[in-house]
């Protein structure tokens, strides 16, 4: 009993380490906001890096989410909801929840690990002590351009996935389902909301915050050499998707109770 | 720059692998640290540049106690110091010329032009002019180490902490590292402190030779005081001996 509830609570010790950690990497790295123009250069190439990187991915993933939004929909409805209603269903799922949070989970999977993997191996080769010693802050050179280059691209990588799983949805439609591009556009439009766009973009933005956070933060914690590397970049996905499903609770309790919240 | 280390314990996890180290580094002085794999000396290294906190004791520089410092203040005092890593720990990502230059650009208001005036020279200095352009993938580890030591000195330190600059190298190469640290004492009137387990680099550069064991310096002297000293644990290990009474301690 008395080992298990140790073992308890070192697991809960090191949870309670781990966010505060992030959190004060977190603050590190947003003090050093007003020196982003010191790296101007290399966080373009973290934009490009993310945003065209990330290009092919949220490509095949959005297309085949709003088919198979498509496909499960329809299957609910038949018999019961007119088919105009598909878009409906389609767009709204894809714009408030799919879009952002599959997104974030794909990409997530591949920046977080990229980074984690990266720094790690700086973290061993103690590139990041000599970095220190030459009094430059990892935090500015490493970290703030790297969450800036995923809040920032997060929300571009979105909208084109909210806008190809549509556009998958309403192809899948017409082509298995027999319903017309008018029909399905005549739904997307009927309940559509900007506030629906704009919720969609703030999730995205605060899921690419923690995507680079996540990534960043287990990179500067490696040691252990390749294994280390490896076992940094496995928590670093794992944790970056926990904290996308969590904090989409929370964001979507937050958006859509209170901010974008209209009493009928 | 005076360094002085007082009273420093450091453990990691159970264990303790500084037991009260009291050092000091004089100006100018060129110090060489010598131990056992595993005693600490590169633990201790990174204490001097606050790299590493220690859990309770005080790391001076100038009469400053750098364990309490800000980071900013910090930086400030690092500025002073230059380190050679014993990988050379050169950034992946940036050529030859953008390693030596990088703090260069950081911390001062030189033009491109100036600071490739700069590194063209730091790199001279190291027999490699002409590799600015070259990434550090297409170096062998003894040019590598040898440009960790031009980025060391790109900002013309004070100080000059050097982590096994000699291990891994030729003979050849060794001795010019070698020459460089002496000369940087010599005529830049730089101090160095030298972790190293190579004797014959240690009589060389070292003014003065520490010993550490089980966490504690147990000796301090001249390189020719090192030689004939019947302190019976430097003895073992100035003569290389696996029998002796540092043997019992496991290598970690």
């Amino acid at each position: 009993m008395h080992r298990t509830l140790t073992i308890i609570g070192c697991h809960v010790l090191e949870f309670v380490r781990e966010v505060g950690g992030s959190f004060v990497l977190l603050g590190r790295s947003l003090a050093r906001l007003p020196e982003l123009h010191r790296t101007f250069r290399q966080t373009l190439v973290q934009l490009e890096q993310v945003g065209i990187g990330s290009l092919p991915l949220v490509f095949v993933t959005s297309i085949f989410v709003g088919a198979v939004a498509a496909v499960q929909a329809a299957y609910q409805f038949h018999g019961y909801v007119p088919m105009i209603f598909l878009g409906t269903v389609v767009g709204k799922s894809v714009i408030l929840e799919l879009g952002p949070v599959l997104t974030a989970l794909v990409v997530g999977g591949r920046v977080a690990a990229s980074y984690a993997a990266e720094l790690g191996t700086m973290k061993v080769t103690e590139q990041i002590d000599a970095m220190e010693i030459l009094a430059i802050d990892p935090a500015r050179y490493l970290v703030m351009l790297r969450l800036v280059a995923c809040v920032i691209m997060m929300p571009v990588l979105v909208i084109l996935a909210d806008f190809l799983a549509i556009i998958g949805g309403m192809f899948v439609s017409n082509i298995t389902l027999g319903v017309s591009a008018l029909t399905f556009n005549t739904g997307l439009r009927l309940f559509f909301s900007v506030d629906d766009v704009y919720s969609s973009v703030i999730k995205a933005a605060v899921f690419g915050g923690i995507i680079g956070l996540m990534g960043c933060y287990y990179g500067f914690r490696t040691h252990g050499g390749a294994q280390g590397v490896g076992k940094s970049a496995m928590h670093a996905v794992v944790s970056t998707c926990i904290g996308v499903l969590i904090t989409n609770y929370f964001l979507a309790s937050v958006l859509f109770r209170i901010i974008f919240y209209k009493a009928t | 720059m005076r360094i002085e280390c007082s009273e420093v314990h450091k453990a990691f996890f159970r264990n303790e692998v500084l037991r009260g180290v009291d050092l000091v580094v004089a100006p100018g002085e060129s110090l060489v640290v010598i131990g056992r794999s595993g005693e600490g000396k590169s633990v201790l290294l990174k204490h001097l540049v606050a790299l590493l906190h220690p859990d309770s004791g005080s790391i001076c520089v100038d009469g400053v106690d750098i364990t309490r410092m800000r980071r900013k203040k910090l930086y400030e005092v690092r500025l002073r110091f230059g380190m050679v890593f014993q990988g050379a720990a050169l950034f992946d990502s940036l050529t030859v010329g953008e390693n030596v230059a990088l703090a260069l650009r950081e911390h001062t208001d030189l033009n491109d032009a100036a600071i490739r005036t700069v590194c063209d020279e730091k790199l001279a200095m190291v027999g490699l002019a002409g590799t600015a352009d070259k990434q550090p993938a297409e170096l062998s580890g003894g040019m590598r180490k040898r440009v960790g030591f031009a980025r060391a000195i790109a900002m013309n330190p004070e100080c000059i902490l050097y982590d096994e600059p000699t291990t891994g190298l030729d003979p050849i190469t060794a001795d010019v590292i070698n020459n460089h640290i002496v000369h940087l004492r010599d005529e830049l009137s730089v101090s160095s402190v030298v972790v190293t387990h190579d004797l014959a680099s240690a009589y060389k550069v070292g003014d003065r030779i520490v010993m550490l064991h089980e966490g504690r310096i147990i000796y301090s002297g001249t390189p020719d005081e090192i030689r004939s000293t019947d302190h019976p644990v430097v003895r073992q290990f100035v003569e290389g001996r696996a029998d002796g009474p540092a043997a019992g301690r496991a290598m970690e």
